[in-house]
């Protein structure tokens, strides 16, 4: 079964959304619509801002591939990276932005955030759109669903230089339900933000939020034995399904299997089209869900909030899995007692994928701070990381664990230019982004502030300009 | 006199306790947060746990220890505000925390400096951002409870790990008033200000009466016994009331409602503070400010922003910076709130100050700690650079003058890990 269709078909739809969908190539005969899970029932319908040609000239530039240019030049070009370098010549053209004294960055992509979902104003229970609480696996709801293009959060983090995040649902279910990666520009639907391309990704929780979710009404799971015994089931019936599927297209006779949402995303993460999200704290949790991804056959992308992957980290980096954590969090509850400052640098220096993930509104605000306390406690143990490997964190390694690698992340030539320009060395605490550019569109200029996209804080008292 | 000295040989036995020794800190930038100013190259003496003395051109005393801090910066121990230091271990779990009561009986009469820990593993966290002192303060929990408006009094601690570690008992008294406050008392703001009103005649009353009240007697009291002790000197302006508010008109009716019944009070939070600033500071009353705090969280915080220190210093209010409500864990991050603050229009010194000088005057020990001052008790920070830099660490950590090991538990976790 080929269970969800390729990026480049994604992009397609995108591209005439609208007409019919194309049925599966070896389908015995077209379903009636929504019948047939192959559909790209909700596509992205982002359309890039008008964007002019480009050349940041002067600054010290922060590829995202390790590199650290200094003095260099960055061309922008019909909206992606046409060229970086020191000492490039600027051609005819060109908007020439004299950047010498400042940094540029690739954008700043947020693997763990909940904005739209659980959108400000928070404290209003209305606003809590995060976790379906009503069953442990509730792989059949979609975040994109829930989301609000409208939270204020959108906007002060893309004037922090977030350019990308990843929306997931909460860590009350074991299947909490499918992500979303969503540009993060001004738009009136969550269609307007997908990342053309993007693949889904599934969030599944470890450890002690099901079990209180669920423990305390006195069904399972009530221990971490009940978690894993409720994934296995799960797998079981979705590789179950997907057989079905197979076989129903395989033959072309008889009844197709009946759709099933939930199982639409379990399956698609068993072919590999879904990127498993993994909220998982303590270091034996994670072995133990590499064993079930090992034994249902599928890939586990990144571990969330991973406070223990220091532990583990070569074990990590066999599987091939990110580690996406805080540097300042920890003790809160039992399973992320052992948190230390040191976690993304030891996972990095043992070859690992290291992210700073924010899964917060205040500190999507400043991944790049983050960063920086982990870059130190690094440095502070003795590790040798430069800035140029640290950005990484919250730029190229983020993009992979997202699987938008390809498109962003990075500044190399025939990326999306998703760039920011700060006034200082993003790992000062003293650094703002002076400009932000979403596929070479300027989307925040620090100088020229203009009104915030979400209405909700329109004609709002503490609105009016400061005296 | 005997007691005295049964705690004086406990604390000489206490495990790790290290006696004050005759220090001299030699060649750092000195940014002493009191008279003597910035000093480019100086040098801190330090004997009998108390700053000897502070200046560009000392002599170093005979038999003292020195401290080569060239390339360095000195700056005062941090005091963080609004803190659960040493009152909590797990933040869930609820065995491991002293922070709030639920006791209907015991509100106000919370008394935080009991009962805390000392050897508690958060404390040489928070002691490796810089932080000296704390000043611990009760929490509400167990969501909105009318019998419990007053969360109970904060202390002043220090991080030093010693059992005689409250530094000032009962500094201040935790009232929630806003939305918080509205809740408590039954669903209204309107509420909330009648029954502050009720419980302040109730202590005044019980102040003059407490006979009547010892036998049976007198009107009947809205608190117990205890709790209406522990108010008497909020009611009579001696000690200070937290409150914790957010809207721009709950802070003037605050203010108004202060200055009729003869409060003194602590504004904790003011997030839209910035729109009312100069009433603030023609009240003199303090504000603990979390730099951090720019989201519209809810109803009473819409004009939220991150220049509210700024602005507020600006207008002449005294501003404390916190790090979160309840700092505890992550009170770490005391010194990059100091920098984003700084970052949107803070003076660097109103800074240093707000997480040093005042909130040791806010909460009554300015006279012992919060800047680098002869007589003072020396809290002192070496760092390797900008204390507010992610990217600095402090080289040195004295706490009343006894120099701290630079290790922790994490730390201790990051080397059994990395040696493998």
């Amino acid at each position: 079964m080929r269970h969800t269709v390729l990026l480049p078909l994604i992009a397609a739809l995108a591209a005439c959304a609208g007409a019919p969908p194309p049925a599966a190539p070896s389908a015995p005969a077209a379903l009636r619509a929504g019948l047939d899970p192959v559909v790209e029932a909700y596509p992205s319908t982002y359309r890039a801002a008008p964007a002019e040609r480009v050349a940041i000239v002067g600054a010290t530039i922060l590829t995202g591939t390790g590199a650290e240019i200094a003095d260099g030049t960055l061309l922008v070009a019909d909206g992606r990276i046409e060229a970086v370098g020191a000492g490039l010549a600027v051609p005819e053209g060109y908007g020439r932005i004299d950047a010498r004294g400042r940094w540029v960055t690739p954008g700043i992509i947020d693997a763990h955030s909940h904005l739209g979902v659980w959108s400000q104003p928070d404290n209003v229970e209305a606003q809590n759109d995060v976790n379906e609480l009503t069953e442990p696996n509730t792989a059949q709801v979609w975040a994109e669903h829930s989301l609000w293009p409208q939270d204020p959060g959108f906007d002060l983090a893309r004037e922090a230089g977030v350019t990308t995040l990843m929306i997931l649902p909460g860590s009350g279910n074991l299947f909490g339900g499918r992500t979303v990666t969503v540009r993060n520009v001004p738009a009136m639907s969550v269609q307007a933000m997908r990342f053309p391309g993007a693949p889904y990704g599934l969030k599944v929780a470890c450890g002690e939020n099901p079990m209180r979710t669920y423990g305390g009404r006195g069904r399972s799971p009530a221990s971490r034995m009940g978690n894993v015994a409720g994934y296995r089931r799960a797998w079981i019936e979705a590789a179950d399904y997907a057989r079905r599927w197979d076989a129903w297209r395989r033959t072309g006779t008889g009844d197709p299997p009946r759709r099933d949402l939930q199982l639409d995303t379990l399956a698609g993460v068993l072919e590999g089209e879904i990127l498993v999200h993994n909220h998982c704290y303590r270091a034996d949790e994670m072995a133990v869900m590499l064993d079930v991804a090992r034994e249902f056959g599928f890939r586990i992308s990144t571990f969330h909030h991973a406070s223990e992957a220091y532990k583990i980290a070569p074990l990590l980096v066999r599987a091939d899995v990110c580690a996406a954590t805080w540097t300042n969090w920890w003790g809160y509850k039992m399973e992320v007692f052992d948190a230390i400052e040191e976690n993304a640098a030891i996972v990095d220096r043992a070859g690992g994928c290291a992210i700073i993930h924010s899964d917060d509104a205040v500190l999507v605000q400043r991944l790049n701070q983050e960063a920086a306390a982990a870059l130190s406690a690094g440095r502070r143990a003795g590790l040798t990381i430069s800035e140029g490997e640290a950005i990484r964190w919250i730029t190229a390694n983020p993009a992979r664990a997202l699987g938008i690698s390809g498109e962003t992340g990075t500044i190399e030539p025939g990326k999306r230019a998703d760039l920011v320009l700060w006034n200082a060395s993003p790992f000062s605490i003293y650094a703002l982004a002076d400009r932000v550019w979403i596929d070479g569109a300027l989307v925040h200029d620090r100088s020229r502030p203009e009104p915030r996209h979400s209405d909700f804080l329109l004609g709002q008292p503490g609105q009016e300009p400061a005296r | 006199m005997i007691a005295r000295l049964l705690a004086l040989l406990a604390i000489a036995a206490w495990p790790g306790a290290a006696a004050a020794e005759t220090v001299a800190i030699v060649g750092a930038r000195i940014l002493t947060g009191g008279p003597a100013g910035e000093i480019s190259a100086g040098t801190v003496i330090v004997r009998d746990g108390r700053i000897a003395a502070v200046g560009a051109e000392l002599a170093v005393p005979a038999g003292a220890r020195i401290v080569d801090a060239a390339g360095g910066v000195v700056t005062p121990g941090f005091v963080v505000a609004d803190s659960t230091l040493g009152a909590v271990e797990v933040s869930q779990v609820p065995a491991s925390a002293d922070r709030a009561s639920r006791s209907a009986d015991i509100s106000a009469a919370f008394d935080l400096s009991l009962g805390l820990n000392p050897d508690s593993i958060l404390l040489p966290v928070a002691r490796l951002a810089g932080i000296t002192r704390a000043v611990v303060t009760p929490r509400y929990e167990g969501g909105g409870d009318r019998l419990r408006l007053f969360a109970g009094q904060a202390a002043v601690i220090d991080l030093g790990q010693r059992p005689d570690m409250v530094t000032r008992p009962r500094v201040a008294m935790v009232l929630q008033m806003g939305e918080g406050g509205a809740e408590r008392a039954g669903g209204a703001r309107g509420a909330a200000f009648a029954a502050l009103r009720t419980i302040l005649e109730d202590v005044r009353h019980f102040a003059r009466h407490r006979g009547d009240y010892d036998r049976g007697g007198g009107r009947p009291q809205t608190l117990s016994r205890a709790d209406l002790e522990a108010l008497v000197p909020v009611a009579e302006g001696r000690m200070p009331l937290i409150v914790q508010a957010e809207r721009a008109s709950d802070i003037v009716e605050i203010l108004a409602f202060a200055r009729d019944q003869g409060l003194r009070v602590i504004l904790d939070g003011a997030s839209e503070g910035w729109r009312v600033a100069p009433a603030i500071a023609r009240a003199q009353v303090p504000v603990i400010v979390d730099p951090f705090a720019n989201l519209p969280h809810g109803f009473a915080e819409l004009g939220a922003r991150l220049d509210n220190a700024a602005r507020l210093h600006a207008a002449g209010v005294d501003i404390v910076l916190k790090a979160g409500s309840g700092a505890a864990h992550r009170a770490r991050e005391l010194r990059y709130g100091a920098g984003n603050a700084v970052a949107h229009g803070l003076p660097y010194a109103a800074a240093l100050a707000a997480v040093t000088i005042n909130p040791a005057r806010a909460f009554g020990v300015a006279d012992r700690i919060g800047s680098i001052e002869q007589g003072k008790e020396a809290d002192l920070v070496l760092w390797s650079g900008d204390p507010f830099e992610p990217l600095s660490q402090p080289r040195a950590v004295f706490v009343r003058g006894v120099e701290q090991p630079l290790t922790a538990r994490p730390l201790e976790l990051r080397d059994r890990y990395m040696a493998r």
